[in-house]
């Protein structure tokens, strides 16, 4: 079960990641593609296990 | 474009920065050169084989005189976050030689939890020992196994057996899963394989090193199984005249579970004995969360708690340095293999070339501490 709940949370994890990445690409304002790409780090560091 | 392009290669950077730094922490390596007294290396795994090459398939030294006696387990690292366990249990393994009897020392009982600091807490991620060849650097670790090796926590958690309700995130602290069960949780499972070894080395005492914060009752004292209870009354009033420091006596209390003082002695065949040491670094008040306050175990805002009457034990501007936290370690363990030796003939554990209190702060920890580069070949480990 516990697999089951790990796995779908790296799933979820993977899908913000794709969505910050897809709204930083459409972003107009610079304030905003440095929001999302700052967001978007802990993210990455998860689904790359290293934090 | 070029902006996003910039922007992308800045938060790259960073991503690559933080995770260097995170993977770092986690797989630093800590040489432990074999003392003397070291015949073999085992492992947790040896005990209990779903373990083997898992995280926590913690190196077990085996230090074995020529004489048959009792067998002692030193357990370091149950809660990484007291580093004066592991430093007490590392002086054992590295300079301990063993005439009699038996001595068992795990360095880092829950290793998933020295690769993790605290979440949110701003802990340094390691800190360092300062030896006359330089120096040797430790994982700082927390109290819990990392979430990346065990996860997610329940809602509530269940200890087995006694179906005792924790708090949920106890499910990843070791020393609230004695004593164990083979088909659960990394941590369960890391608790299982040490009351297996209990077991089958049929240990006669078993001793877990702890510290504990100023503003926890249970400090500066040893917490007692009624197995040992005599033992260890009888050890606090020998270290309270000889040593130079004093210790106090807990019963082991039946009603809260998972505790290795309580587990092990219920468990097993042993007498089961934790240890604690003041550590002010785990203060919720402490100041800054540095290395400099873990290892002098100096902090304005504890001392002035203090003064307010708020802590359970004494602390001057002088603070709780980690010399005197490992020595009072040190100097507990020895005086309890002397007097148990000294009532069990039959039983005895001879231990000598580990320092006392007063010699540990007199030449300090790293002055037992072996320079991994001038170790003999074979006799360097990692943990």
């Amino acid at each position: 079960m516990t697999t089951i709940v790990t796995v779908l949370y790296y799933v979820l994890t993977a899908y913000v990641a794709v969505m910050l990445v897809w709204n930083f690409v459409k972003r107009k304002n610079w304030q905003e593609e440095v929001l999302y790409v700052i967001v978007l780090i802990p993210f990455l560091l998860r689904l790359l296990r290293l934090k | 474009m070029t902006r996003k392009i910039v922007a992308a290669a800045l938060g790259a950077a960073l991503a690559a920065a933080a995770g260097l730094s995170f993977y770092g922490s986690r797989h630093l390596r800590e040489p432990v050169v074999a003392g003397p007294g070291v015949v073999r290396v085992a492992t947790l795994g040896d005990y209990f084989a779903p373990l083997k090459g898992t995280v926590n398939d913690a190196n077990v030294y085996v230090l074995e005189g020529k004489e048959a006696g009792g067998t002692v387990l030193l357990l370091g690292g149950t809660h990484p976050e007291e580093p004066a366990g592991r430093l007490a249990a590392w002086i054992f393994a590295e300079n301990a030689a063993v005439a009699r009897g038996r001595l068992l020392v795990i360095l880092s009982a829950n290793r998933s939890a020295t690769t993790v600091t605290r979440l949110g807490g701003a802990y340094p991620p390691d800190f360092t020992i300062p030896t006359s060849w330089g120096g040797q650097t430790f994982r700082m670790g927390d109290r819990w196994s990392n979430p990346l090796d065990q996860w997610p926590d329940p809602e509530v958690y269940l200890h087995y057996p006694s179906r005792q309700q924790l708090a949920y995130v106890d499910i990843r602290n070791l020393n609230r899963c004695f004593p164990g069960r083979p088909n659960g949780t990394l941590t369960e499972r890391t608790a299982f394989a040490i009351t297996e070894l209990v077991r089958r080395e049929k240990v006669t005492i078993a001793i877990d090193l702890h510290e504990a914060e100023l503003q926890y009752p249970v400090i500066s004292t040893i917490v007692a199984h009624e197995k040992g209870a005599d033992l260890a009354a009888a050890a606090s009033m020998f270290i309270s005249s000889l040593e130079g420091f004093a210790i106090g006596v807990e019963n082991s209390p039946k009603a809260l579970r998972g505790l290795s003082h309580r587990e092990i002695g219920d468990a097993t065949e042993a007498m089961s004995l934790l240890l604690e040491a003041p550590e002010p670094f785990l203060d919720a008040t402490r100041g800054r969360t540095t290395r400099e306050l873990l290892l002098s175990g100096r902090d304005e805002f504890i001392v002035r708690a203090g003064r307010h009457g708020l802590l359970f034990e004494k602390i001057g501007d002088e603070g709780w340095p980690i010399d005197i936290r490992v020595g009072r370690h040190t100097s507990t363990v020895l005086q309890l293999l002397e007097i148990w030796s000294a009532d069990h003939p039959d039983q005895a554990i001879a231990v000598s070339g580990i320092p006392r209190y007063g010699e540990v702060i007199e030449k300090g920890t790293g002055a037992f501490l072996k320079d991994p580069k001038a170790a003999g070949p074979g006799r360097v480990t990692y943990e």
